[in-house]
């Protein structure tokens, strides 16, 4: 098991530099300068004295390395906009977002994952009709309609909840912060309920048909013992769909984020798309990436313990 | 009896307390603006954001050395003294220009306003060797004021500014660039970020608070030196929100008073719920601007005619929920620069068939043109579905128009390569919104051949002597009477040989609650929100 999880890690650092790599030329290729965005209206001589003092004049390779080198070292330059350094903004948003990304994630799993085995383990039922409906129209819902759909009724019709921000809430734990998080959270857990109760609805369909299950009804076991076996059968597979999802959802989506205003990496990443501020872009997409690479090598490492088989293999 | 003497004073004192702090509490009720931009404009001195961000933390924290006048809706905005009180080109030298400052200005920090610190901060803008030069704040501004070549302090409140060459439209330029406190700076370690969190200008309002992409929030500055415009309100807060249907969200739910430019589909919902909603038609214009090179099918007048006469400009303004006006030319009829053109821009497809017959194109030989539209941009008011309408208009009368839509930068990329440039994607034009807010924004940086790329503007690459003689001749004139007159000329000429195809006029629609009081919408891309408040 030790090995195994070195060996994983390992494969990271290749990973996290090939992502660096292509996050970089990404952004780079795209057409657009990326100073005459920041930079208002100026002429093109201004334009080129501008892009030498920013070191944009250099080729890419140089400017890959020298960037690639400071952000091992946490200084990921400074906003083309705004001056403030990057990592700084990136550790405020990435946080921001993270507060709604683990509250729609523990929403959706908890919601997704028990309806999705109960309405596998209920096959043909009611419940699980009622399930299966409600996870196709939660998957099929684009999630930015969603949300402005719960601003329409929750705030403009009903009045209950803010329309968009975070407040200026001093503690997290205060009510005025919970009310601006509710409707974010719910727009971002549909689909990832949706996708994690049809997982788990499917996993538990498919063991339930196993032998094994037959086996141990004819040694007696009572139902409530036969579905924690199942559950922990199809426990890897609905994992690895979680934590793509998980990661998803720290990610950040543009969508809701920008819906909402709410001042995440998924508003952030939009906010520097739109004035193409490269270092921001350039930082928040590796974050996102990175973000990606470290909850795949958890989940990994998750479904290895869950199924030891995986290591094996 | 005594006892009961004190009883009915501390009673009394405490109605009148209540009473007291009731009202003031009032009073300091926030305004909190819902603005369009997707973060807050930049707060050390020139802020980023476009004009957007010259209204919010702008001329709301500093000033300029001349303002604009912003408290009357019904005429044109013009120039008011602001930290200058008064300016005179030298007779002799018309490059020459002395400029009297205010006396008894102070920033935000306390310190004072003086000839050292339009110095400082002209060094800080346009000095690269400046130990304070800020690239981005020079960036925000140098292409406002280009005609500016030197400056030098006459004496504690008197300073000189000279230009390249005669420019008589030069105190407009002067209105772009803003003053910072050279003390801040100092105690702030000389760092630019820093005093973005803290700054200090001269405005109607401090920054108390700095919450980047969520939130600012200005509070009054009770000794601003003009008494007419200390706010009324103790605190303004701005809040980022760009998507549209949040932004009346906000408002509709109470979480803002007042927001710019809301969805047009909101605006009956907004009325009829008790919602006051302003407008007014400013400097501003939604064109194509069109490639005058070699190659170009607009050289021909004709077909530049038939373009102008083929779209229903009603019908646009209907579209946008009547929240346009018809261009009739660069400049809005009320302009002191339309002048008296003789081609009537209307819609008359009968007579726009007919030019292009004339020009040689018929059914079985089509006029196409190709024009770079962006999904949205600052200005560009709705752009899809304005020109899906041009293109059905243009339909009907033979013309095939191809809409090659890109990403906002790559269309002012575009622009600012000029027309023929491979950015440009062979495009035979470009509709990028222009503001015509003073005479070198609105003519000489568009239409002069000394602005064709790389050295300005002009994207069309339009050149015509005459043109260039008479921006060249007006900007010799400093009788403002007689420079607005050259400039109708100016701008009838355009109109008669309809250099490009104008479209519409924004009207910058606002949408406030009834009790925001003190709102004035003027005829300009700037507004004052100090008079602005909630009333209880």
């Amino acid at each position: 098991m030790f090995y195994y999880i070195l060996r994983r890690v390992l494969y990271t650092i290749p990973i996290a530099i090939g992502v660096s790599l292509v996050v970089f030329a990404l952004v780079h290729l795209a057409p657009g300068d990326p100073l005459s965005a920041v930079m208002g209206e100026v002429d093109q001589k201004m334009l080129a004295e501008m892009r030498a003092s920013f070191g944009y004049d250099k080729p890419l390779p140089v400017q890959y390395i020298i960037w690639l080198g400071s952000a091992l070292t946490g200084d990921m330059g400074y906003s083309l906009r705004t001056g403030a350094p990057v990592f700084g903004t990136l550790i405020d948003a990435a946080a921001n977002t993270m507060i709604i990304g683990t509250a729609a994630a523990l929403l959706g799993f908890i919601i997704g994952a028990t309806f999705g085995m109960l309405a596998g383990y209920n096959h043909g039922a009611w419940l699980d009709k009622v399930v299966s409906s409600a996870t196709i129209a939660g998957v099929s819902v684009p999630h930015y309609w969603l949300a402005i759909l719960l601003v329409i009724v929750f705030s403009v019709q009903l009045g209950w909840m803010p329309a968009m921000g975070a407040g200026s809430a001093a503690s997290i734990l205060s009510w005025e912060a919970w009310k601006h998080m509710i409707l974010p959270v719910i727009a971002l857990a549909a689909i990832p309920c949706a996708i994690v109760a049809r997982t788990a609805r499917a996993c538990v369909m498919e063991i339930l048909s196993m032998e094994f299950v037959e086996a141990l009804r004819a040694r007696g076991l009572s139902e409530r013992r036969i579905l924690l076996h199942v559950a922990r059968n199809a426990l890897p597979t609905v994992l690895a769909v979680m934590g793509l999802q998980f990661a998803h959802l720290l990610g950040g989506s543009i969508l809701v984020e920008t819906v909402f205003t709410w001042p995440g990496t998924g508003y952030l990443l939009n906010l520097a798309i739109f004035d193409r501020d490269i270092p921001v872009l350039q930082g928040t997409i590796l974050l996102l990436a990175l973000f990606f690479v470290s909850i795949n090598l958890v989940v990994d490492i998750l479904q290895t313990w869950a199924d030891p088989r995986i290591s094996r293999g | 009896m005594k006892s009961d003497r004190l009883k009915l004073t501390l009673a009394c004192i405490g109605v009148m307390g209540a009473l007291a702090g009731g009202a003031a509490w009032g009073q300091s009720k926030p305004l909190r603006v819902g603005m369009t931009l997707s973060d807050i404009p930049t707060t050390s001195g020139q802020p980023n954001g476009g004009f957007e961000g010259y209204r919010m933390t702008g001329y709301t924290l500093y000033d300029a050395l001349i303002n604009w006048k912003l408290d009357d809706a019904k005429g044109p905005s013009t120039l008011v003294p602001g930290l200058a009180t008064e300016w005179k080109v030298d007779d002799k030298d018309t490059t020459k220009w002395v400029f009297k400052l205010r006396k008894g200005v102070k920033f935000h920090d306390g310190s004072d306003f003086n000839a050292d610190a339009v110095v400082w901060n002209l060094d800080k803008l346009f000095k690269k060797e400046a130990p304070h030069h800020d690239a981005r704040q020079r960036a925000q501004v140098a292409g406002r004021i280009l005609s500016l070549k030197s400056w030098r302090k006459i004496d504690d409140y008197t300073i000189e500014l000279t230009t390249h060459a005669p420019d008589s439209t030069f105190p407009y330029q002067t209105t772009y660039v803003f003053y910072s406190s050279p003390a801040q700076y100092e105690k702030l370690g000389r760092d630019w970020n820093k005093f973005s969190q803290q700054p200090a200008g001269t405005g109607p309002f401090r920054l108390e608070k700095l919450v980047p992409r969520e939130r600012a929030e200005l509070v009054r500055n009770s000794s601003y030196w003009d008494a007419k415009r200390v706010p009324k309100t103790q605190r303004m807060i701005l809040l980022p929100i760009p998507e549209p249907t949040t932004r009346a969200s906000a408002l509709l739910s109470g979480q803002v008073d007042f927001i710019e430019a809301p969805p047009p589909d909101f605006i009956p919902r907004l009325k009829s719920q008790g919602f006051r909603i302003t407008s007014n038609v400013y400097p501003h214009i939604w064109p194509y601007f069109m490639s005058f090179r070699e190659d170009s099918p607009w050289r021909d007048l004709r077909v530049r005619k038939a373009v102008n006469l083929a779209i229903d400009r009603e019908g646009i303004v209907k579209l946008l929920g009547g929240f346009a006006a018809p261009a009739a030319g660069a400049v809005d009829k009320s302009s002191p620069w339309f002048g008296k053109p003789s081609f009537q821009i209307k819609h008359d497809p009968a007579a726009a068939k007919k030019l292009l017959a004339e020009a040689g194109y018929s059914g079985s030989k089509p006029l196409t043109l190709k024009v770079m539209v962006s999904p949205s941009g600052s200005g560009q008011m709705l752009p899809r579905p304005m020109n899906e309408y041009i293109q059905q208009n243009l339909k009907a009368v033979g013309i095939n128009l191809e809409l090659v839509t890109q990403d906002w930068e790559v269309l002012r990329n575009c622009r600012r390569a000029g027309a023929g440039s491979p950015i440009c994607q062979g495009v035979h034009g470009i509709n990028n919104s222009s503001a015509t807010v003073d005479p070198f924004s609105a003519f000489g940086r568009i239409y002069s051949s000394k602005a064709i790329p790389p050295k300005g503007f002009n994207y069309m690459h339009y050149s015509d002597p005459k043109v260039d003689a008479i921006v060249e001749k007006s900007n010799n004139i400093f009788d403002e009477k007689k420079r607005d007159q050259l400039l109708g000329e100016l701008h009838a000429y355009l109109v008669d040989n309809a250099v490009d195809v104008w479209v519409v006029h924004d009207v910058g629609p606002r949408a406030m609650s009834a009790k925001v009081k003190g709102w004035v919408q003027v005829k300009h891309w700037f507004q004052d929100l100090a008079p602005v408040y909630v009333a209880d």
